[in-house]
C-alpha cells in the first residue's frame, strides 16, 4: 500500500450569494496516494473545479479538514498558502494562461522568481524544463507565435519547473484537437510515470480519463469511483 | 532585482499605448523644468552682485517718462563713473509686422556704456556727430538690405514729429556684438534730434542707466539712487539689466501664477489620462494576475509589481523631459534675454522626481490595490 498524499475529510464549500450561501460540495472524503494519477469528471457545474481549487490551495473549504503531505492546508493564512503553492503544487488551465509579453523561458521562469536561484541557475533550470515538455527549441518564442498545443507544453513546463510533487489540472485538453490532446495526456503520463508527480486532473473527456490510473465523478457535489487500469 | 523584467515587459505590452502615455508624460516634465526655472527665476529677488550697471525706471509703471534731469543728480553720486539713458520710440517701418526695437539714446554715453555694440571710429564720430544719424545691427541691415548713407523712414506712432511727417534718420553705423548674449536686432537713434523735433514730452527720457566704479557697491548705490528721488514727483526703481528684462515680462501678468496654473493644468490631464491608461491596462491583465498569485506571487508582491510599473513609466517619461529642459535652458540662458541666468537647479530636478513619484503613487495605487485584492478563485472562473 502507497503513502498517501492528499487526505480530504468530510469537507463542504460553500459559495455566497449575497445574503445567500449557495452548497456546492458536501461531505466529501477522499485520499489519494502518493504518484497516483486521478482523473476527476462529472457534468458541468458539479463542483470540479471547486474540488480541484480546494486540493491546489487556491481556495479554502468551508468546513472539514485537508492535509496535503502531513500538512493542514486548510488551516494556513493566505500569505502561507500562496507560500505552500509555491513549493508544492503545479497547475495545467484550459487556456494555458502565459504572459503574452514574455518568452517561453520566461513565462517558464516564473515559479522560480519565488526561490533563492541567481539567474544564472533559474536559465537552466527553465531550459530544462522546456526540454521535459519537448520545447527546448522554442524558449525565445511568444506566446502568439505558439501553437495551442505548444503553449499548454510551455504551461506544463512552468508547471514542474520548481520540481512540486502535486500537478493539478483543470480541463488540459479542453481546448485541443483529439491528436493533440492525445500528446499532451501522453506527456502528463509520463510525468506520472517517469518523474513520479501526482497528477489530479480534471476532464470532460472520457478518452481522457482513459490515460489516468483513476477515475471518479463528481454529481451534485458527491463522489463516486470507478478503478480503471 | 529580478522582478525587473516582468515590470519593464509591461512596456511592450500595447507599445502604442505605452508610447502615447510616455510622450504626455515626458511633455508634461518638459514642460515643469521650463516654467517652473522662469517662474522661480521671476519670483527671486533682484540679485546685485557682480553687476555694474543699473537701470533706473520709474517706480509705478514702466511707461512713465523720467526727467532726463535725474541722470544729472545721478551722476553727482559719488561711485556713479557714467550716466546714459534711453527711451522707447515705437514706430512703424514700412509696416507694423516689421517690429524691431528703436531706442533714442545720447550717442556719446551710449557708446561709454556699451562697448559690446562694436563700430569702427568712423562710425562712432558719425553716430555722435550726425544729429538726424542711426546705428542698427548688422542682422537687420542684412534683412532690410541697407547700407550707410541709406535713409530710414519711421512713421512716429507714440511720437509724432513737429511736422507731422515721417521721421527720417540717416545710417551712420551698422554695428557687431562683442558676444551672443547682446540683442542685434536693435535700431539706436540720437536722442537730441528726437527731443527737439518730437511734439512734446521734451527733456524726459524713458529710463536711465548708470555705470558704476566698484560692481561691489550696486546694492547700495542702487538704495542711494531711490532713496535720492524719494518722495519727489517722479520716483525710481532701480534695479539691474536682467531684473529689468525680467520686470518688462511680468507686466504681462503674475508669472508664477500663469506657469503655476499651465502646470496644474497639465498635470492634472496627464493624471487622468495616465490613470485611466493604468486602469484599463490592469482590467487587460486580471487573468495575468491571477496566475502569478496561482503560481504562488504573495498580494503585496503582486501590489509592488503593480506599483512599480507605474513608476517604471513614470520614470521612463519625466526623466528624459527634465533633461531635455535643462538643456534647453543652458541654450536659451545664452541667447534669450528674459531667459537670462535662468536654470534648471538641483532644487528644481529634485521637485521634479518627487512629482514623478507622487505621480506614480496617484495613477498606480488604485490598480495596484485592485490587483492585490484579486480574488484568484474568481478571476480564474471569470476567464472560463
Ligand atoms: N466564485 C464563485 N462564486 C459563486 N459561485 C460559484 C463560484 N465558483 C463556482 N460557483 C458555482 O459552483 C458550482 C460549481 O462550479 P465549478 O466547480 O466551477 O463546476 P465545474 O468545474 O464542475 O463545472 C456552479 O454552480 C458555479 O456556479
Ligand atoms: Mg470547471
Amino acid at each position: 500500500m502507497a503513502e498517501t498524499l492528499i487526505e480530504i475529510a468530510d469537507i463542504a464549500k460553500d459559495y455566497h450569494r449575497g445574503k445567500v450561501a449557495i452548497p456546492v460540495l458536501s461531505e466529501i472524503s477522499l485520499q489519494i496516494e502518493k504518484g497516483d494519477f486521478l482523473a476527476l469528471m462529472g457534468p458541468s457545474g458539479s463542483g470540479k473545479t471547486t474540488l480541484l481549487n480546494l486540493i491546489g490551495g487556491l481556495d479554502t473549504p468551508t468546513s472539514g479538514s485537508i492535509s496535503i503531505d502531513g500538512e493542514r492546508i486548510d488551516k494556513l493564512t493566505q500569505g502561507k498558502l500562496a507560500a505552500w503553492r509555491s513549493r508544492h503544487v503545479g497547475f495545467v488551465f484550459q487556456f494555458y494562461n502565459l504572459l503574452p509579453v514574455l518568452t517561453a523561458e520566461k513565462n517558464v521562469e516564473l515559479p522560480l522568481l519565488l526561490t533563492n536561484l541567481n539567474r544564472k541557475e533559474r536559465k537552466k533550470r527553465a531550459l530544462a524544463a522546456l526540454a521535459v515538455v519537448g520545447l527546448q527549441d522554442r524558449a525565445s518564442h511568444r506566446p502568439t507565435e505558439l501553437s495551442g498545443g505548444q503553449e499548454q507544453r510551455v504551461a506544463i513546463a512552468r508547471a514542474i519547473v520548481s520540481d512540486p510533487g502535486l500537478l493539478v489540472c483543470d480541463e488540459p485538453t479542453g481546448d485541443l484537437d483529439r491528436a493533440t490532446a492525445d500528446e499532451i495526456l501522453e506527456l502528463l503520463q509520463l510525468l506520472n510515470r517517469e518523474y513520479g508527480k501526482t497528477i489530479v486532473m480534471v476532464t470532460h473527456d472520457p478518452k481522457a480519463a482513459d490515460h489516468a490510473n483513476h477515475c471518479l465523478y463528481l454529481d451534485k457535489g458527491s463522489l463516486s469511483g470507478s478503478q480503471t487500469a | 532585482m529580478k522582478y525587473l523584467g516582468l515590470i519593464w515587459s509591461a512596456l511592450y505590452r500595447k507599445p502604442l499605448r505605452s508610447f502615447l502615455t510616455l510622450a504626455s508624460i515626458f511633455v508634461a516634465f518638459l514642460l515643469f523644468g521650463l516654467l517652473q526655472s522662469v517662474s522661480v527665476a521671476f519670483s527671486e529677488g533682484v540679485d546685485f552682485s557682480g553687476v555694474d550697471r543699473l537701470i533706473i525706471a520709474p517706480k509705478y509703471s514702466i511707461i512713465d517718462p523720467l526727467p532726463e534731469n535725474h541722470a544729472v543728480a545721478i551722476n553727482a553720486i559719488t561711485g556713479v563713473e557714467l550716466v546714459s539713458h534711453r527711451s522707447w520710440f515705437g514706430g512703424v517701418y514700412q509696416d507694423t509686422s516689421q517690429f524691431f526695437p528703436r531706442w533714442p539714446v545720447p550717442p556719446e554715453s551710449f557708446l561709454a556704456m556699451y562697448p559690446e555694440y562694436l563700430l569702427t571710429d568712423a562710425e562712432k564720430a558719425a553716430f555722435v556727430q550726425t544729429r538726424t544719424g542711426a546705428i542698427i545691427g548688422r542682422p537687420l541691415a542684412e534683412t532690410y538690405n541697407l547700407k550707410l548713407g541709406d535713409k530710414i523712414p519711421l512713421i512716429g506712432d507714440i511720437w509724432p514729429n513737429k511736422d507731422n511727417t515721417v521721421w527720417e534718420f540717416d545710417l551712420v553705423g551698422i554695428y557687431d556684438v562683442a558676444n551672443e548674449s547682446v540683442e542685434t536686432d536693435q535700431m539706436f537713434i540720437n536722442f537730441e534730434f528726437f527731443d527737439e523735433y518730437r511734439q512734446w514730452s521734451q527733456g524726459t527720457v524713458g529710463n536711465i542707466v548708470a555705470k558704476i566704479n566698484n560692481p561691489d557697491d550696486s546694492a547700495a548705490i542702487a538704495a542711494e539712487i531711490d532713496r535720492l528721488f524719494a518722495n519727489s514727483s517722479d520716483e525710481t526703481k532701480t534695479t539691474t539689466e536682467k531684473a529689468y528684462n525680467q520686470m518688462f515680462a511680468k507686466q504681462v501678468g503674475d508669472i508664477g501664477l500663469i506657469m503655476t496654473g499651465i502646470l496644474s493644468a497639465v498635470f492634472f490631464t496627464i493624471l487622468l489620462l495616465t490613470g485611466n491608461t493604468m486602469a484599463q491596462a490592469i482590467r487587460e491583465r486580471i487573468p495575468e494576475l491571477a496566475i502569478l498569485k496561482t503560481i504562488g506571487f504573495s498580494n503585496v508582491s503582486v501590489l509592488m509589481i503593480v506599483l512599480c510599473e507605474a513608476l517604471l513609466i513614470v520614470l521612463v517619461g519625466s526623466l528624459p523631459g527634465l533633461m531635455l529642459a535643462a538643456g534647453l535652458l543652458t541654450k536659451f540662458s545664452q541667447s534669450v534675454s528674459v531667459f537670462n541666468g535662468v536654470e534648471l537647479s538641483g532644487f528644481i530636478v529634485a521637485q521634479g522626481v518627487g512629482l514623478a513619484f507622487l505621480m506614480a503613487l496617484i495613477v498606480g495605487l488604485p490598480p495596484a490595490l485592485r490587483a492585490m485584492r484579486l480574488n484568484i478563485v474568481d478571476a480564474l472562473g471569470d476567464h472560463q
